[in-house]
């Protein structure tokens, strides 16, 4: 039974590079007892094609879509991907600060937008919306090969003044949220780098270099996977990974899997479920160790009990040494 | 009535956007206005002189001066009427230049308001009645507010000219932040071998008194006349018998006090003595650590304490001093590493403060003048300065430089290459500020002599590989990222006022800027005067300063002072709020709104109670007038009757 319901705004990446995103998160969402909303006739969120030719226009893009979901009814509306929740927010942030900006945006619209919606990623709602207690009750398996580099990217926290959500410069939604659900986590140090975002086409050099110097921090760190909640972040993560390889002489085999996917398989959705065949770089030898809750605290309790034992054992030897 | 009105072009000030001859001549028509005039400089002394002549040659008996602001030139003027045979008070000020020629542009408009405030004071001067001061009697003692090497120097100044002074410091020992510093710039002569004379000079001068461990609780009164209930902070030890001889220190078994003298770089004992040179080097426990309060037993530093000189029952206790005037030494802070998130600040433990660095530095030190990565207590070889590390960063709020942060910078830079000849430092950057005598060799010296790399760009994030800290940033003369593998790393952390400064200048009734440093009567000419006569600024708290300016506004207060009290009296200002008693129906609500206490109850002869004003209390602010439900308590020079007479001016024309 859903608790909540949300309008949910997937924007373009979701339906297409990002469609594991997409399907992993709705996935989670449900099983957290959130009902999702797709607004009718949603459009371009307005990010990096639009903004960087203009700002009013971009806005504009933004502002109808948040329009819609205003005469939905609904005041939040989750968007998984950053660069679509940064255009709302700024849209949104730029409309509230500037009254004729604000009327300058809303005379390019059909109808005009009215300020009422929020606009939060899915790692937000989780955290402030739905909280750590509930994402640990739902927890089915465990995944005791994983070992996580949390990577937020650049804009899921930032500007702080707009995206008004954790800490600008060391983030831990995603700690907290993996903590929950008990998958290990490492202490990376590029949380935020710039993974190079939207330069993969026009400058690949570039972020083929900033790409290899987050996955050798993520490396570096011990970690066996990077966790993203960004489809441009997993794309030059992932999909260039042998590019970067080729390029840097390296050979990184490091998958990145979307955090949603990874609470997934802890909720006990099956790998083809978090369609993870999606991914360029396979996980399937750290996943594939995946036990249910019960089978691991059952191996927890035999291998207390076997340490006990052993205890016993030594002392016993111990024992009888001293009497000889 | 023969009102006269002189009008101020001050220069271009004015009469580059008010039309004066147009107010003088708008003027000249006021009833009452016998004589209107407009003048370049007013202020100068040709334009005292026409004052005074206009009053003899005019028969004048009333005068408006409309100028500057009279913050500016009131006494001036009241002066020169003086001069000429008139009261004081029948003298009034417009400000048509602060009020109005600076802060509009369009003249037609400025103009029309200037005659509007002129005429507001022509109908203010008309009402006013003479008023005359009288003088009380002055307490020649000084308070010193803080024992920083600013209120030491103002201290002894005031003692050596034959003041009796009192210093409140509110932690353990006097020196403040100059005590903890190891060297000092740009000579390199050692921080405590200069003040520690200094200190000793200030314990030993039989004019001083001081107050170690203690606290300001309460001012009360005005100038040369105030009493100040100190709190003296119990410290667990009988100071009378503790001896210093460090015993309580080695034996206490609690190990991990935080150490506030060291900034924490390392722990210390619950019971210490916080440096060495201490004064008065007497032990202090801190009950949030010592076993004894938190665990309820322990008493070793009792047992071993050769004069028994602990005393765990200690309470805190108030004393009541008296003084004539006060000077605020109350130095400055720093900000919390935690404030600069990208930089690691509290999260990587060889990321420290400028501070911090200092200690290590200092022979006296935790670690004896050995400089070690707090991590792994190894020396470190690559060591990178972070200058502006919160200072000229409007995203946490701290728009303004910290003053003396290049100069450190530079300085440790310095002795780091002392301390290891093969290390090697960087310097991050924005400007090198270096505009005192000897600092710009200095900082040259720095990088010539000692092969300091100094970078001009801003450090954007310090980061963890293996044992090393990596710190990337901008180089922006090669317009090129850098990244540098340290071993440790200093960040010049942003000077901040204290965090109890808003509540101090709400005691003493001074003012105090947006980021919490105290403010100054003129930011040139009255350097450290505050706008509450008989309280004084020196040092840091009215700004991040070095050593010397420090010094030097510790003199100039003290100077203050003996000027001020170079007479027996000084005389009361007249403008104070005075009870008719035939109106007065000893309602006392003015006895509970006063803000300084200047109001009591009286019983007349007839047994009537009526409100009676301290006149040398009495600050003038006019609460009490607004209180009065009869209009019976008035304050003078700002009668109801002078004030309606402006509103009146300004609104039934």
């Amino acid at each position: 039974m859903a608790d909540r319901e949300y309008a949910y705004y997937s924007g373009c990446s979701l339906e297409g590079t990002a469609v594991e995103y997409d399907i992993s998160v709705r996935r989670v969402m449900e099983a957290l007892g959130i009902r999702l909303s797709e607004p009718e006739d949603w459009s371009c969120c307005g990010s990096t094609p639009a903004h960087t030719v203009d700002h009013l226009l971009a806005a504009a893009l933004a502002a109808r879509n948040l329009t819609i979901i205003e005469k939905m009814g609904f005041n939040t509306v989750i968007t998984p991907c950053p660069s679509c929740m940064m255009a709302f927010k700024k849209a949104h942030h730029r409309m509230k600060e500037d009254i004729r900006f604000k009327d300058e945006v809303n005379s390019l619209l059909d109808e005009p937008y009215n300020l009422n919606v929020q606009s939060k990623s899915a790692l937000q709602i989780i955290i402030e919306d739905i909280g750590l207690e509930k994402v640990k009750e739902r927890v089915t398996h465990v995944m005791p090969d994983l070992k996580v580099a949390p990577y937020y990217g650049c804009i899921l926290n930032r500007p702080p003044e707009i995206a008004q959500f954790d800490d600008p410069e060391n983030p831990l939604s995603m700690d907290k949220i993996f903590t929950a659900i008990g998958v290990e986590v490492c202490d990376f140090a590029f949380k935020v780098e710039c993974c190079g975002a939207a330069y993969g086409v026009p400058k690949r050099d570039m972020v083929n270099e900033l790409t290899y110097k987050i996955l050798s921090m993520a490396v570096d760190c011990g970690a066996n996977c990077v966790a993203v909640a960004c489809p441009l972040c997993q794309q030059n993560l992932d999909l260039r990974q042998q590019q970067v390889n080729i390029r840097k002489n390296t050979s990184f085999n490091i998958p990145v899997l979307y955090f949603s996917q990874i609470m997934g398989l802890a909720y006990g959705y099956s790998p083809e479920e978090m369609v993870i065949d999606k991914l360029v770089v396979n996980p399937d030898s750290l996943i594939s160790s995946r036990i249910t809750l019960s089978q691991w605290n059952e191996m927890k309790a035999r291998e207390a009990e076997a340490s006990k034992a052993k205890k016993k054992e030594k002392k016993n030897i111990e024992k009888i040494e001293e009497e000889t | 009535m023969r009102v006269g009105v002189f009008i101020c072009h001050c220069g271009n000030n004015i009469a580059g956007t008010i039309d004066v001859a147009r107010v003088a001549e708008e003027t000249r028509k006021i009833p009452g206005v016998v004589y209107a005039t407009t003048y370049m400089y007013t202020c100068s002394e040709p334009g005292q002189e026409e004052i005074k002549e206009a009053i003899k040659r005019e028969g004048l008996d009333r005068v408006v001066v409309a100028a500057c602001s009279p913050r500016m030139h009131e006494m001036t003027f009241r002066r020169t009427v003086e001069k000429a045979g008139l009261n004081r008070y029948f003298f009034e000020m417009a400000n048509i230049r602060e009020h109005i020629s600076w802060v509009g542009e369009d003249k037609e408009f400025n103009t029309r308001k200037a005659i509007d405030v002129v005429r507001m004071a022509v109908a203010k001067v008309m009402q006013n009645r003479p008023l005359f001061s009288s003088s009380f009697k002055i307490n020649k003692r000084v308070l010193v507010m803080g024992g920083g090497v600013a209120g030491m120097q103002a201290a002894l100044d005031c003692a050596d000219g034959g003041l009796e002074v009192v210093i409140v410091e509110k932690s353990q020992s006097i020196g403040g932040m100059m005590a903890r510093l190891d060297k000092t710039f740009p000579t390199i002569d050692c921080s405590i071998c200069i003040l520690g004379p200094k200190m000793v000079d200030v314990a030993q001068h039989e004019k001083i008194k001081l107050y170690a461990y203690s606290e300001i609780d309460e001012i009360k009164g005005y100038v040369g006349n105030y009493q100040v209930k100190i709190r003296k902070k119990a410290t667990y030890v009988d100071w009378s018998k503790c001896t210093g001889c460090g015993a309580c220190m080695e034996k206490c078994p609690s190990k991990n006090a935080y150490d506030y003298f060291n900034f924490g770089v390392a722990p210390t004992k619950a019971i210490n003595i916080p440096f060495p040179q201490a004064i008065p080097k007497k032990a202090k426990i801190d009950p949030n650590y010592c076993r004894q309060f938190t665990k309820g037993k322990c008493g070793v530093c009792a047992k071993i304490c050769p004069t028994k000189a602990i005393d765990y029952e200690m309470k805190d206790e108030i004393i009541t001093e008296e003084v004539g005037a006060i000077i605020v030494a109350t130095g400055y802070s720093l900000i919390d590493m935690d404030m600069l998130p990208e930089y690691g600040g509290g999260r990587y433990p060889d990321v420290i403060s400028g501070i911090q660095y200092e200690r290590l530095l200092n022979a006296s030190g935790p670690t004896a003048g050995h400089i070690e990565r707090p991590s792994d207590h190894e020396e470190p070889k690559t060591i990178v300065f972070v200058s502006c590390a919160g200072s000229r960063d409007k995203s946490i709020g701290i728009p303004y430089c910290s003053n003396f942060c290049c100069m450190y910078i530079a300085k440790q830079a310095i002795l780091t290459k002392d301390h290891i000849s093969d290390s090697q430092s960087y310097v991050f950057y924005m400007d090198i500020r270096s505009p005192g005598k000897g600092y710009d060799e200095f900082t040259r010296r720095a990088q010539e002599e000692y092969g300091v790399h100094y970078i001009r760009g801003r450090v954007s994030r310090i980061y963890p590989k293996g044992k090393k800290l990596v710190v990337r940033g901008a180089d922006t003369l090669l317009g090129t990222q850098v990244e540098i593998e340290a071993d440790l790393v200093v960040l010049a952390t942003a000077v901040i006022s204290n965090k109890d400064a808003a509540y101090m200048a709400e005691k003493l009734h001074i003012s105090y800027d947006t980021f919490g440093f105290y403010v100054e009567s003129h930011p040139k000419l009255r350097p450290v005067e505050t706008n509450t006569s008989g309280v004084f600024l020196a040092g840091a708290c009215q700004g991040p300063k070095d050593i010397p300016a420090s010094v030097g506004q510790g003199s100039a207060a003290a100077s203050k002072i003996l000027a001020l009290f170079s007479g027996e009296t000084l005389e009361s200002d007249p403008a104070v709020a005075r009870v008719n008693i035939n109106a007065c129906v000893g309602c006392l609500k003015c006895v509970k709104t006063c803000p300084f206490g200047a109001i009591k109850e009286k019983e007349l002869r007839d047994g009537r109670v009526v409100a009676d004003v301290i006149e040398t209390v009495c600050a003038g602010c006019g609460v009490c007038t607004s209180t009065c439900p009869c209009g019976a308590i008035q304050l003078q020079h700002f009668t109801d009757n002078q004030i309606l007479a402006e509103v009146n001016a300004l609104c039934l024309i």
